[in-house]
């Protein structure tokens, strides 16, 4: 059996020597010291793999109908046989896949690994980063709940801003001119087909390209790119310390592999796939889309740019970044390749860095949003339960002035916080404010009687650090 | 590209001149079949783009359940559901009766990005979840990144009923 066995071997191997060819692959020498920095990139393609693996098979119970679509998402989670762990790490293999894209490309920038001859390899890199990104996005529509149906309609209002272009690009993103049975399918195909293919087809590239021009050599101070020099710098350090990539320096990627797909079973089975939303009934308008963690960032800055640049943002912002980052390897092909001697580009990317962490942590507070939430102010809080300062703080909440401002902790926070407003501004000044309005706030001067004007003043006027001065006379 | 590559071309028995032509007429029957497989895929992916929308009007209610001066949801099927849009097919509209016969109908997405603006009826304002837009009853902006008002769909009464031309989700 066992000679039959090799036999067979050896026939297909004579014939195809894919063995041999693979053996190669897995033994190509790759430059000494590469150590941990180098396995985000085959950390990248382990979170790929589950997501193909995982989304293979959420796709055998999966219907792109938007009618069924919701429904068997709650059939997946709830009642399919390990659907909720199932769909937990396809959520969670897209989010680390994210981060150690991201964690990839920061380490090829500061290594200078994108300089000669690998320019095209970043490129490549480049491009995925965006198909990743699509995916996600993508991918959280499928969830096709009610926070699906409006960001994909957030989607479509954003690229309808492009000059020329914009109507019937953002047609095609709804798949005709309203939200409906054609939109899951198209973000389906898109989804499953479309932009896999093109990932499967960089990869590939991407692969070739490494085994091509041979994994960057950590890089040395001091010793800059030079294309005259550094192919046959190369190839010697190669001859005389070369390491074989398998085992001697994979192993390396196994175990951060391993641990990758660790930590995505865990969070899949203990913190378990997002919860889907209401229905996708756009009639149901008591609905608060925000779009998944990795765009959250993106959520707050379209909130805090100054309106009047906003479209301007959204249109060229984008190009900009993608301008700029397919320029990185064609300004800086040659030179010094140590982040110690770079520290602009050290400084770049702490920017950078530093910039999405804040606008994603302002994206999580969210304070521009109206708090629908805020409760009425209890009478503890007021100080009095009748009289013009009671019926202030009535009003208060009633006419929406506590969905963007605070008393007392409670309330939203889109304005000023008016805890001890009465410190700061006297009665003739906050007539002025509710009357006329201000920036990010309405003007209440055809909305309140005058009664009610004079309650809210005093019950704004009753808003003091110290309770001495607070009255129910101030009317 | 030639002068790179490192396979020597084979002597075979074809001129140069023919070996050129069917260079060429390999390389045009190449773009042919992708015409013919490329021009139906496309001409269907981007078909929707092309499709007219019929003009529909949906009855949303009596005239005289609507009270003057307010200002209520009024959900509708829109103008071109599939068999399989499900409840996706569904969607609304701010109602505002202005007058005996006059009605404003709103439509419910921001005019900055799209999201669904909620009604405050003590307030008389419509907000937005998303980035804080405001508007006031007339749908004029109020606050916040809108930059411009409320989206307007066409009204009428027919038959004792208010009726709204269903349609297309407004983008600009």
């Amino acid at each position: 059996m066992k000679g039959l066995l090799k036999r067979l071997l050896d026939a297909f191997e004579e014939r195809t020597s894919l063995f041999k060819m693979l053996g190669d692959l897995a033994r190509h020498p790759v430059p000494p010291g590469t150590g941990w920095w180098y396995v985000f990139g085959s950390a990248t393609l382990m979170c790929f793999i589950v997501q193909v693996v995982t989304g293979i098979a959420l796709a055998t119970r999966y219907i792109s109908s938007s009618g069924n679509a919701y429904n068997v998402l709650q059939y997946i989670t709830n009642d399919a046989t390990l659907g909720h762990l199932l769909r937990g790490m396809h959520y969670f293999g897209a989010s680390l896949m994210v981060l150690m894209v991201g964690i990839h490309m920061i380490q090829v920038f500061l290594m200078g690994c994108y300089k000669y001859p690998r320019e095209f390899n970043w490129v490549t890199g480049v491009i995925m980063l965006f198909l990743v990104i699509a995916m996600g996005f993508t991918g959280q529509l499928l969830r096709w709940d009610q926070t699906a149906v409006w960001a994909t309609v957030v989607a479509a209002e954003q690229i309808g801003r492009i000059p020329l272009i914009g109507q019937p690009a953002a047609r095609f993103v709804l798949g005709g001119k309203t939200l409906g049975g054609a939109t899951l399918s198209r973000f389906f195909a898109f989804h499953v087909f479309f932009i896999p293919a093109m990932i499967f087809g960089f990869l590939a590239i991407h692969l070739y390209l490494v085994i091509h021009d041979g994994i960057s050599e950590p890089p040395v101070a001091g010793q800059p790119v030079d294309p005259k020099t550094y192919r046959r710098r190369y190839e010697k350090l190669l001859e005389e310390k070369g390491e074989a990539f398998w085992p001697d320096v994979a192993w390396r990627d196994m175990v951060f592999a391993a641990l990758v797909v660790m930590v995505i079973v865990l969070l899949a089975h203990f913190v378990g796939p997002p919860k889907l939303g209401g229905l996708p009934n756009p009639s149901l308008l008591a609905s608060d889309p925000r779009p998944d963690w990795y765009l959250t960032w993106y959520f707050a800055v379209l909130a805090l740019l100054p309106h009047s640049i906003e479209t301007g943002f959204m249109v060229l912002a984008p190009v900009i970044v993608i301008i700029w980052l397919l320029l990185v390897p064609v300004v800086g092909s040659r030179g010094e390749r140590h982040p110690k001697n770079r520290p602009w580009s050290v400084a770049l990317v702490i920017l950078i860095v530093v910039m999405v962490v804040a606008f994603w942590i302002e994206g999580r507070r969210s304070p521009w949003s109206p708090d629908f939430g805020a409760k009425p102010l209890s009478v503890a809080t007021i100080g009095v339960s009748s009289g013009p300062v009671f019926d202030g703080a009535i009003l208060f909440h009633e006419k929406g002035c506590e969905f963007c401002h605070m008393v007392a902790g409670q309330g939203g926070q889109r304005g000023p916080d008016l805890t001890y407003v009465g410190d700061r501004l006297t009665a003739d000044d906050m007539t002025i404010r509710i009357m006329n309005g201000g920036y990010n706030m309405p003007a209440f001067a055809g909305i309140l009687k005058p009664a009610e004007l004079d309650d809210l003043v005093s019950f704004l006027r009753s808003r003091r650090e110290s309770p001495a001065h607070t009255n129910t006379s101030l009317r | 590209m030639d002068e790179q590559s490192t396979t020597p071309m084979p002597p075979g028995s074809i001129t140069p001149e023919r070996r050129k032509f069917l260079a060429w007429l390999s390389i045009g029957l190449s773009s042919l079949i992708a015409v013919l497989i490329g021009a139906p895929v496309v001409g269907f992916i981007l078909g929707p783009l092309f499709e007219k929308l019929p003009e529909t009007w949906r009855a949303v209610g009596a005239v005289d359940d609507f009270k003057v001066g307010s200002t209520v949801r009024v959900s509708f099927v829109d103008p071109s559901p599939m068999l399989w849009a499900g409840v996706t097919a569904e969607t609304a509209a701010w109602l505002r009766r202005v007058g005996a016969t006059e009605f404003i109908a709103f439509a419910m997405n921001c005019s900055h990005l799209g999201c669904p603006v909620r009604w405050l009826p003590q307030a008389q304002l419509f907000m937005c979840p998303c980035h804080g837009g405001v508007y006031y009853a007339d749908g004029t902006v109020a606050a916040g990144p809108p930059p411009r008002a409320l989206f307007r769909f066409p009204v009428r009464i027919r038959g004792g009923q208010v009726e709204i031309r269903a349609s297309a989700v407004p983008i600009e």
